[in-house]
């Protein structure tokens, strides 16, 4: 079947692409990017007023299953992601059953093959159990489809564990990711450590207790050689680590999330609010401005949203007893284009780089980019869109989002994955997704 | 009379013209509570529910005696007997106390946040009696309610607070409020045992060393080791504390002839005081704080379920 999408802002800095042109697509391949293109027989959208990127990638995904499906499972979060503007998700390990040995990736693999509604990569568990005591087996999950190792959710907290996990994922060429939490300093730390917990009577989660792991991660790397991959940075000491290590010529890469971005600890008021009860936590504005001003200058790889739904009765206990995590796949592409392309802080460019292009090296899967011969996920953003974030439009199974109310700008109003739209015009498509 | 709250959770909601109503209201109470019968039929006809969901003897039975003094119907619905344990989510168990159509909820609990929760679930008046580290507002205006009855008044006063302030919900209403009323606060404790940005509460001045804050202070509020609640060993030993942080009569010497000490109790002797000062005939004033309790709790039912000028 072929496709002919016209009209649209084409932007790929890959391969210096920035024009209104038109991508024609057969059998899920780009065929042609040009001007006057003709097709026989096909599907043609006029995508007037839009901008086409190379389909977008979370790599920072809890999808629930196997294990929490109350909470979310392959089928609504992978199209929570279509509906967000993803084409690509990376999911966490930390499931129940943990994703530690093959047969748990082949599990999700093979489920989201059968009802996702976007190309699913596995991280599997960079030990046995996410206990932080013994190898897993990196190779079995490599051999069915892993593409990077992380005990998301928890730090290693030995220096000597966290050293013969990346000692030993080196031979297989995947990135460590990081999940960064010196247990010993963070204890049963609810939100960042400062003035707001002081006020609210919560016990900190200072962040030294994530910059000592960074910090210890990245001499590691160097000692190594191993990619590792901080994941959702937070804090404006964490970020310099990362500027340093690079600077040194440490295979370090990084990733910032939207509510680290654009919320505080000050957004937690005297309500107590769970969902902006997040793991690292929110923390200062200064720490805020310091995340955008590193997407800004190259320091931060990537955007990612840990998208971690729970259930609405999880997240109305006791502020204590409540979960850690917001969803956010939902929201990105919104918070993103209205606050940082939209604003001129970061080129469409950039944002290609950090929410498509600088994923996929990370995770080491294909390339997609707008030429002929790469496979045709794109994404189509309508950037002037306006729209208001609210529980009832979600995908999700799960309401826990720390935007809801916000006013946002710019949004993904269809995907297309291998040349097959999962998302039109806003609405998911009943297409059974094409791998 | 311009008192227009609903609920008594976060003392910082209450202005000085509030908190010193609230304060003569409660010295009106002390003459019911002087005769032989005590009782008033003011609030005759309304329930209140106690719900201590964290073990509680002092400050419950103040509460209790202060509604039944006012006539209140009462509920004693404690958490370790009821829905918790059976694995009631506590929407679920405020909703359950709302169908029961009362007036008032009565509410500790060991999670910062969890009156404001139970205000916005049940609809009716919430008085907080404790949650977590965060805040417990009776304790304040009956630690109010004392210095202002045995020094006069509370503007301008020098109060120092000594001990475990960062797990402290006391210290997370006395402080604002003895800054609400005009009181200079100096808190006092080894870094460990001190919130991480003492400021936010309001404290004036933030010190390690005991002997020379102590000189300065007209009122020395001592609070209490909580043994049970010490995560990771913040000093070596009791000793120790005792040695740096405890006051007793070698310290005496140090202190204002008229300098009182507050605690909030109950008192580890031997740790934060010894006998010669938590027993001192003037400067331990402990026991006033005790019934100041009754009195400031009677104030504050009265006040927030509307009772009128006439309090017979």
């Amino acid at each position: 079947m072929a496709l002919l999408l016209k009209n649209a802002r084409v932007i790929d800095p890959q391969v210096g692409l920035d024009e209104v042109c038109e991508v024609l697509v057969r059998d899920g391949k780009i065929v042609e990017v040009g001007h006057g293109l003709q097709m026989e027989k096909g599907v043609e959208r006029d995508l007037s007023g839009k901008v086409l990127v190379p389909g977008l990638v979370d790599m920072h995904v809890h999808l629930r299953d196997p294990g929490q499906e109350y909470k979310e499972d392959i089928e609504t979060g992978t199209r929570a992601a279509a509906h967000g503007g993803f084409t690509d998700i990376c999911c966490m390990p930390n499931t129940n059953p943990i994703i530690d040995t093959g047969s748990v990736v082949e599990y999700v693999r093979t489920k989201a093959a059968e009802v996702g509604k976007c190309r699913v990569h596995v991280s599997g568990a960079c030990t046995a159990g996410e206990k932080g005591e013994a190898l897993s087996e990196m190779g079995d999950m490599v051999a069915h489809g892993a593409v990077m190792f992380t005990d998301d959710g928890r730090g290693v907290q030995n220096a000597g564990m966290m050293r013969r996990v990346m000692d030993y994922a080196v031979q297989f060429g995947k990135a460590v990711s990081s999940h960064c939490q010196d247990e010993s300093i963070v204890g049963k730390g609810q939100i960042n450590e400062g003035a707001v917990s002081t006020r609210l009577g919560l016990l900190g989660w200072p962040a030294a207790g994530e910059e000592i792991q960074i910090g210890r991660d990245i001499e590691l790397s160097k000692l190594t050689g191993c990619h590792i991959h901080v994941q959702h940075l937070s804090s404006a000491h964490g970020l310099d680590l990362v500027r340093r290590g690079k600077e040194d010529g440490a295979p370090v890469t990084c990733e910032v999330t939207p509510h680290h971005m654009f919320l505080t600890e000050e957004s937690i008021g005297d309500d107590y609010n769970t969902n902006f009860k997040v793991n690292p936590p929110l923390r200062t504005a200064e720490d805020a401005e310091a995340v955008i001003a590193g997407v800004i200058d190259g320091t931060v790889d990537c955007i990612v949203t840990d998208h971690a739904p729970h259930a609405d009765h999880e997240k109305a206990r006791e502020f204590e007893l409540a979960p850690f995590g917001m969803t956010g796949i939902e929201t990105s592409v919104g918070v993103v284009v209205g606050n940082l392309v939209n604003t001129g802080k970061i080129t469409w460019q950039r944002m290609v780089e950090l929410m498509s292009v600088n994923p996929r090296k990370i995770l080491g899967i294909d390339r997609v980019a707008i030429e002929p011969g790469c496979q045709a996920d794109f994404t189509i953003i309508d950037p002037e869109l306006k729209w208001t974030v609210s529980v009832d439009e979600f995908e999700s199974r799960s309401n826990n989002s720390g935007f809801i109310g916000w006013e946002l700008t710019g949004r993904a109003t269809d995907v297309y994955v291998g040349g097959y739209a999962t998302m039109e015009d806003g609405k998911l498509t009943d297409e059974p997704i094409h791998l | 009379m311009a008192f227009d709250h609903k609920h008594l959770i976060d003392i910082r909601e209450y202005s000085e013209e509030d908190i010193t109503l609230l304060l003569d209201t409660a010295e009106r109470f002390k003459a019911i509570n002087e005769r032989r019968i005590k009782k008033v039929p003011v609030l005759k006809g309304f329930t209140v529910v106690n719900m201590f969901n964290e073990p509680s003897t002092r400050t419950r039975s103040s509460f209790e005696i202060a509604e039944k003094r006012l006539s209140c119907d009462t509920l004693n619905f404690g958490g370790s007997s009821t829905s918790t344990v059976k694995g009631e989510s506590l929407d679920d168990t405020v909703e359950t106390l709302s169908a029961y159509k009362i007036d008032m909820i009565v509410v500790r609990d060991k999670h910062a946040g969890v009156p404001y929760k139970v205000a916005q679930k049940s609809g009716v008046s919430v008085i907080d009696a404790g949650d977590g580290k965060h805040q417990h507002p009776t304790q304040a205006l009956l630690d109010l309610y004392t210095i202002r009855e045995e020094k006069g008044r509370i503007d301008g006063l020098r109060v120092g607070v000594v001990g475990d302030i960062g797990h402290s919900r006391v210290c997370g209403s006395l402080v604002p409020a003895l800054k609400t009323m005009g009181a200079h606060v100096t808190l006092i404790a080894p870094q460990t045992l001190m919130p991480p940005v003492p400021e936010a509460l309001g404290a004036d001045a933030v010190t390690s060393n005991l002997d020379e804050a102590l000189p300065e202070l007209d009122v020395v509020y001592m609070l209490r080791i909580q043994q049970e609640r010490l995560e990771g060993a913040p000093f070596p030993s009791l000793r120790e504390y005792s040695m740096l942080f405890g006051l007793n009569e070698r310290r005496d010497k140090l202190m204002r002839p008229d300098a009182i000490v507050c605690h909030p109790g109950p008192i580890n002797r031997g740790v934060e005081l010894d006998a010669f000062m938590a027993d001192h005939p003037t400067r331990s004033v402990i026991l006033d704080q005790v019934y100041a309790g009754v009195l400031v709790r009677m104030a504050a039912l009265y006040l927030l379920l509307g009772g009128n000028e006439d309090m017979e």
